[in-house]
């Protein structure tokens, strides 16, 4: 299995699409933190003002902690279309290449190469997020400092203290795994269907992108679809940053994910097992 | 007319009388807060207002005569209701530019007050009236109500330890009114629709409240003008 694994990786370090996402990811949070170097305490400025009308506020508002949650808030509803790029492509590049039937002439059963092909989807999905992590927290910290974190929302405000913020990262971005791998297990399914990469990354891409949208719309109908959309579940990292935190919400958003991720591998396994492979 | 002239005499005499005890009051306390220079004091604060959830913060305040004053927390942010200037008494006798009023006497935790009203002479002043509790025996100012033309209502409601010599108060608690607070969604990135549950009834969205209880006071030890920055 671990051979298995690690030709998997070597397969997927080797192709340039892997690096498209990490390139894109480092060339939007470098552009964030560039502009908020430049300009972040106008903008703060301008979402502040109706908070102004009637307070004053003293301290350091702009710090790295800030920079890291409006990067994540930014990102972690685009980085899905971007763990599709590699995971919708595991199963239907090699058929696309014509190697799968060939591959499946080696002496390991189809359970455990689907599987090999799916954990190395996942250590990538993982290193994506890991980059992504020290690209938005550390090096905004080291460039911005760090103070007290004030969230803006429509209509709250949330404050936290300094000290009390560090671990709501780290379980923010524990959370975010499951997110992503939710995604990567989908685009891993849809992946079992197809004989060229394309279809299951747009058709991933596509179904990310409509959940998203009956997310974001606040209309009765949608409302009603919302608890059944995986998408609606992933926004729940923000938990974390609540005060106080809705461990109740994260932990059945959490569940109701490992459940999809469950469902998706489970099926894609189910499905190729049973595969007439003819590519 | 001659009769007249004699009613109107005793009409008047006991107001002016009693005005004149009140002015004496107001001296007095003025003289006492005025003992006060600067000084610096560590503190808790604590806001409960509808839309904001913040963690009690350790802070440090900050007053030199006649009207700075600055709240600041080491490394982070602390939030004060605008004129928080409201937090500190001193700022109320900054000018001497106003009618004194008595307004009869009332009891607060047990405590007999006076009840005194300023009213600015300037036309031009922030302020519109300022009511004050005062307890005559300890020379205290226990609340304060003050109504401004650009920030509404403040009540002022103030508690006294062992720096009460200084008239300095070792809890203030600062009640005022609050503007709705709404941003649109494109401005805080949230793609979610929200927590209905978190959704703020706008019958509570009214009155905000700020309480800083003090823990220790620095008094007369001098502090330099560029520390209250602008």
């Amino acid at each position: 299995m671990w051979t298995l694994l690690k030709i998997e990786l070597f397969k997927i370090f080797r192709r340039p699409r892997t690096y498209i996402a990490f390139a894109a990811i480092a060339a939007i949070i470098i552009l964030i933190q560039l502009a908020f170097y430049s300009d972040g305490e106008s903008f703060l400025q301008f979402g502040m003002q109706s908070l102004k009308d009637s307070f004053d506020i003293n301290g350091k508002i702009l710090s790295g902690y800030l920079v890291c949650f409006i990067i994540l808030q930014t990102l972690l509803i685009h980085v899905p279309l971007l763990i599709a790029l590699v995971a919708g492509d595991s199963i239907a590049g090699e058929a696309n290449m014509g190697t799968l039937r060939l591959l499946l002439t080696k002496p390991v059963s189809r359970a455990q190469f689907m599987l090999a092909k799916f954990f190395a989807t996942l250590i990538y999905t993982f290193l994506l997020l890991l980059f992504m992590s020290v690209l938005s927290l550390p090096v905004s910290i080291s460039v911005f400092g760090t103070s007290d974190l004030i969230i803006m929302k429509s209509e709250m405000i949330v404050i936290l203290d300094r000290h009390d913020i560090l671990w709501r990262y780290f379980a923010a971005f524990g959370f975010a795994a499951i997110a992503m791998t939710t995604v990567a297990s989908l685009a891993f399914l849809l992946s079992v269907f197809a004989e060229n990469s394309i279809g299951p990354i747009v058709t991933t891409m596509s179904i990310v992108i409509l959940f998203t949208i009956l997310t974001t719309m606040d209309i009765p109908l949608f409302n009603a679809l919302k608890p059944f959309l995986f998408t609606n579940h992933m926004l729940n990292w923000k938990g974390f940053f609540e005060e106080p935190v809705n461990y109740y919400g994260i932990f059945k958003s959490g569940l109701v994910l490992l459940g999809h991720i469950l469902f998706f591998v489970s099926l894609a396994i189910f499905i190729f097992k049973r595969k007439d492979i003819l590519s | 007319m001659k009769h007249k002239g004699v009613v109107l005499f005793f009409l008047f005499v006991p107001f002016f009388l009693f005005a004149q005890n009140e002015t004496e009051l107001i001296k007095k306390i003025k003289s006492k807060l005025d003992q006060v220079n600067d000084y610096q004091a560590s503190g808790m604060l604590k806001i409960d207002v509808s839309f904001i959830k913040a963690p009690n913060s350790v802070i440090k305040v900050y007053y030199k005569k006649p009207d700075k004053f600055t709240i600041k927390k080491e490394g982070g942010i602390s939030i004060l209701p605008k004129g928080g200037f409201g937090a500190n008494l001193n700022s109320i006798f900054i000018t001497d530019k106003y009618t004194i009023v008595p307004a009869g006497e009332t009891t607060l935790n047990n405590v007999k007050v006076k009840i005194i009203k300023l009213l600015p002479l300037e036309e031009n002043s922030n302020v519109v009236i300022t009511t004050l509790y005062i307890d005559e025996k300890e020379l205290l100012v226990k609340k304060s109500v003050i109504t401004t033309k650009e920030n509404g209502t403040y009540q002022i409601e103030l508690a006294y330890g062992k720096y009460s010599n200084w008239g300095l108060p070792d809890t203030v608690v600062f009640v005022f009114n609050i503007k709705e607070y709404k941003l649109p969604k494109g401005v805080t990135v949230e793609y979610e629709s929200g927590d209905k549950k978190s959704k703020i009834n706008p019958d509570e969205n009214k009155k905000g409240k700020v309480e800083i209880s003090y823990s220790n006071y620095i008094i007369n030890k001098g502090i330099p003008d560029s520390f209250f920055g602008k």
